[in-house]
This record gives C-alpha cells, structure tokens and sequence, in this order.
C-alpha cells in the first residue's frame, strides 16, 4: 500500500544549522497493515509524516501511494487518500463554523455551490452518535466551543468520513487526559478496524505501541532500528522493548513524554 | 433642527450609507470571513468608479455595473496571485496593487484625474425615468442602491453555506483544516478576493454615479471607512448568524454616516471623516485588547502604589 524508497532530507542545507534528518530511509506498509512508531525526540518521526502527507518534500527517494508516486504531489491532492491527526486537537477542525460545516467540508461531497442537505445531516447525526460524545445534538454549535477530546474525537471522524486510504496519527492522544485520551483511542481502534484502514500512528505510549495494531517500528536518528510483527512482536514487553533500543541505538531511549506502562 | 432637515440628513446617510455599506460587505467577505486585510480596497474602489464612469460616458449605463465589477475581479485576482504565488506578503501585497492601480485608474480617464458625468444617462438616471410618475420617483436613488445591497447581501448569505463558502470561510478559521480536506487554501482565498473586489469595485462604480463625478481620489481612505462601519456593525451582530451579520455590516456603515452627517451639522469640517473613521477602527480593534489588559494593568498600578504586597 504504502513505499517509501530510499528518501533523504536534510533541513537548511548548506548553512551552518544544517541537519541531516533521514537518510536512505526505506519503509514497507501492506495494505490493512495498522503500524505503530515509537522513538526518541527527533528521531524522525514526524519528519517521515510530513514527508508523507506533503508538508515537506524529500531531497530524494520517492513515496508510492497504493501505486500512485506521490513524492511531489502537492499536500492538499494528497489529503484526498492521506487523514492526518495530529497532537494538537485544535489544528483539525475551525473553530469559528459548525460541527457540521466542519464535517461537511471534510466530506466534500457534492459540487462546489453544494449545500448541506438535510441526507447528509442524518449522515453525520448517525455518525456522531457513534462518537457517544453527545456531538450529535450539539450539530450547530461552533467547534471552538467544543472540549479537546472532543475536538480530537470530531477530527478523527472528519479524516475517516470518506475513508482514506492511509491514515497517519501523530501522537494525537497526548494532548488529551488519561480517561478522554483512552476513549479516543478506542475509538481510534475501532474506526480503524471497521473500515480495515492502513495506519501508521506514533506514540510516547510503550504499552499501546504494542498492544494496538499488528507492527511495530522504533525510530532513531532518521533510522527504523527495530521492526517487529507478528509472533516475535507478541512476546514483548516493555523491559524488552527498551533493552532492544539500548542494544541498537547503543543508548537508553529518552523521550521526554515516554511513558513506559 | 426642523423635521424636515432630519429627513434630509437621514436620506443622505441612507444613500451614502448604502452605496459604502457595499465595500463593508466586500471587506465582510475579506476581512471578517478570510482574515485578509485587503489594502487594495481604496484603489479599487476607485477602479470601480473610473471603469464604470468611462463605460457609462461611452452610453452603455447599464453595462457599467459588470464592467466595474469585472476590472474589481481582475485586481482581487492580482492581489491573491502576489500573496498566494509571489511570497509577497498580504499586507504589502495590497499596497502594491494599490499603488499600481493610481496609475491605471488614471489611465482609465485617459490621462486625466476627474471625469464629470453631468450630462452622462448613469443608472440613476435610467431608474429616475423608469420610475417617473411612481410613488418612489422622489426615491430613485435609494431604490438603485437598496436594489443593489440587498441583491449583494442576499448571494453573500447563500455563497458563504455552499461548499465553497465553507472552504473561504474555514481558509481564514483554520488553513491545516482546509489543506486536510483536500481544499486548496490557494484557490479559496483567489475566489474570496476576486469576488470581494468586484463589490467593492460595484461600489465605486454606483458612488461616482450617485455624484455624477469621478475623482481619482474617491476611494482614499474607503478601507478605513469601511473597517471602522464593519467593526461598529460586528457589536450589533457580531455572534450572530451570517446573514444576520451581513446586515449588521449594512446597519454599521449606516449607522457610520448618520453620525458623520450629524457630526457635520454641527460644523465638524468635512475634511475630519477620515480622522473620524481612523479613531473609530483604533477603538473599535484596541478596545477588547485593552479592556483584556485591564486587570494586570489595576494590579501593576496598585503594587506600584503599595496597596498590594
């Protein structure tokens, strides 16, 4: 579903802040594949989303989509098969417009003088409900007066409502509260096994990263150096999990948001 | 004052009024809606004006409207390529255009600042023999200009829920939010502006009309005035629907020109409206920002005078 090859990007090339981020990086996602990503502070992390998503674009290497090469495709052309969630629940939705204007939009059906019919109001009544947030009888009011959770839950559903063909989470639960964090990723989990969604979503969260989905990949210094799945990946714990990265990194993984249970 | 100057001061507010509540609605659109602080207002309020005087001078009356707009279009479409394509700021970018415009504006009138209209059939005229022996004859200006607001305010109330609407309104709410649903901030913002301009530039176009002059200096300022008329409209109906809020920036820029023809009743020289409309946008912006900063200022002020340890 998803390939990356052989992509490199190094920011402010040629100046004395220049930082080589990744190098030669490879990356292989078969289609339902759900994959988390754990790795230290700058490690590359969000620097491979945004090269996915085309918020920036690699020096190098190329990034196929489903059999699409994506690498120069611009980020807003890319939004129709990538959903992206990121840590902030406030950079999803517009605060200043609806529920439902927000969801209209990110649903994009229709023309361009479309308006919101009352089929699609039922559609995202019903969807809302799911949520179990009580968004649904709260359709007309602004976004902005919604709770972060809430905000995180209703971007989920905007990035999923059509449903994408990759769906990228960016720790999109640590902004959140224990209690509201767990709910939506819950409902994360469920939405992403419904539609059997390929996903990649990084995480401080040890435990989640390998209690949700089917593969795990740690990250370092724009490296993948550990990649399990399957019978191996079903063994670990955290101990071990921390103990591969000293042997591979050759030093104790320090994220300032870890969190190791 | 007797009954019938109020009435005469309350018709001429109206008239004016109207005719720059079009240009408040233009900035409604930019300003409220896209967060972009269009500077190129006043030039194109002038283009409106030069446009559409040449056409209607040349016979075409009616025909002066959509030309006036069309040129409006063209200079948003500008002033969006030069902050979406160019890198140029959307401040500096307006001012750019804005600049340029004085020369083209000139051009326009051939080479001259002022055209006069006197003799010219404009669209007030045409109305003035359309409605001759009517009960509205004495009205025919009011009738061209409500005809044209409320046209405006109404396809400003509908545009801004089609999908469209939504995507220039969510451009200057959230551009990350837009770019995710697969919408080109670029593209919303190009269309916001370019419609913006054409009202702006119909405005230009019915004011010179109205005074059957147009001066290459008729729209200096307009962006102020029209600011300051929004912002006086966004405290009757600022939480409202957007239709609701439409008129609100209908009743501001009247409510604006009553109390400058007041003002001017009561010997203020005509040359203080732009002074006028600058205090009113700094009150009007710096007001909430102040009344936010009160607080810390009370318990610096009472820390500094020893009340507080």
């Amino acid at each position: 579903m998803l390939k990356i090859s052989h992509i490199s990007k190094t920011f402010n090339p040629g100046t004395v802040n220049s930082k080589k981020v990744m190098d030669d990086f490879l990356l292989d996602v078969a289609k339902g594949q759900f994959v988390t990503i754990i790795g230290a502070n700058g490690a590359g992390k969000s620097t491979l989303f945004n090269a996915i998503a085309g918020s920036i674009i690699p020096d190098t290497g190329s990034i196929v989509l489903d059999g699409e090469d994506i690498t120069l495709k611009s980020e807003h052309k890319r939004a129709r098969s990538i959903g992206r969630l990121f840590q902030d629940p406030m950079r999803g939705s517009a605060p200043g417009m609806s529920v439902e204007e927000n969801l209209a939009l990110s649903a994009g059906r229709g023309g361009w003088m479309s308006r919101i019919s009352k089929a699609d109001r039922r559609d995202f009544r019903d969807r809302l409900a799911l949520l179990d947030l009580g968004l649904e009888d709260r359709m007309k009011q602004p976004v902005g007066l919604l709770s972060g959770g809430q905000r995180q839950a209703l971007t989920l559903l905007m990035a999923t409502i059509t449903p994408p063909k990759l769906l990228l989470l960016d720790e999109h639960t640590a902004a959140l509260d224990p209690a509201t964090a767990e709910k939506v990723l819950a409902l994360t989990t469920k939405i992403v096994k419904e539609d059997n969604l390929t996903c990649l979503m990084i995480t401080h969260n040890m435990q989640s990263a390998l209690a949700l989905g089917d593969r795990t990949i740690m990250m370092d210094r724009g490296d993948i150096i550990l990649d399990v799945a399957g019978e191996e990946r079903r063994g670990l714990t955290v101990e071990n999990l921390l103990l591969r990265f000293k042997n591979a990194s050759g030093r104790a993984l320090s994220n300032d948001r870890m969190l190791l249970t | 004052m007797s009954v019938n100057t109020i009435f005469g001061l309350t018709q001429t507010a109206l008239e004016l009024g109207l005719i720059s509540s079009l240009t408040v609605l233009a900035l409604f659109l930019s300003y409220s809606m896209l967060k972009v602080c269009d500077l190129s207002t006043d030039g194109c309020f002038t283009l409106g004006a030069t446009v559409g005087g040449v056409v209607a001078i040349s016979g075409y009356s009616y025909l002066s409207l959509p030309a006036a707009m069309l040129a409006g279009m063209v200079s948003g479409f500008v002033t969006a390529l030069l902050q979406t394509r160019m890198g140029i700021n959307s401040l500096l970018a307006g001012i750019i255009v804005n600049t340029g415009l004085y020369s083209i504006n000139i051009a326009v009138m051939g080479n001259t600042s002022l055209l006069n209209m006197n003799k010219v059939d404009t669209v007030f005229t045409k109305a003035k023999e359309a409605l001759e022996g009517s009960f509205l004859s004495g009205q025919y200006k009011l009738v061209v200009v409500v005809v044209a607001v409320v046209a405006v305010a109404v396809f400003l109330s509908v545009f801004l829920r089609t999908r469209l609407g939504l995507a220039i309104r969510a451009t200057g709410n959230n551009p990350d939010m837009v770019r995710c649903s697969s919408i080109n901030p670029v593209f919303t913002t190009t269309v916001g502006l370019c419609i913006a301009n054409s009202i702006t530039a119909l405005s230009g176009c019915l004011l010179a009309q109205s005074q059957k002059s147009v001066n290459v200096d008729i729209g200096s300022g307009m962006v102020t005035v029209a600011l300051a008329s929004l912002l006086i409209g966004e405290v009757f109906m600022g939480r409202g629907s957007i239709p609701l809020r439409a008129v609100g920036a209908v009743l501001g820029a009247f409510v604006f020109r009553l109390v400058y023809t007041i003002a001017l009743r009561f010997n203020m020289p005509a040359f203080m409206l732009k002074l006028v409309s600058s205090i009113i946008v700094t009150i009007a912006i710096a007001g909430p920002y102040l009344k936010q900063q009160l607080p810390m200022l009370r318990r610096r002020l009472a820390r500094r005078t020893g009340s507080e340890a």
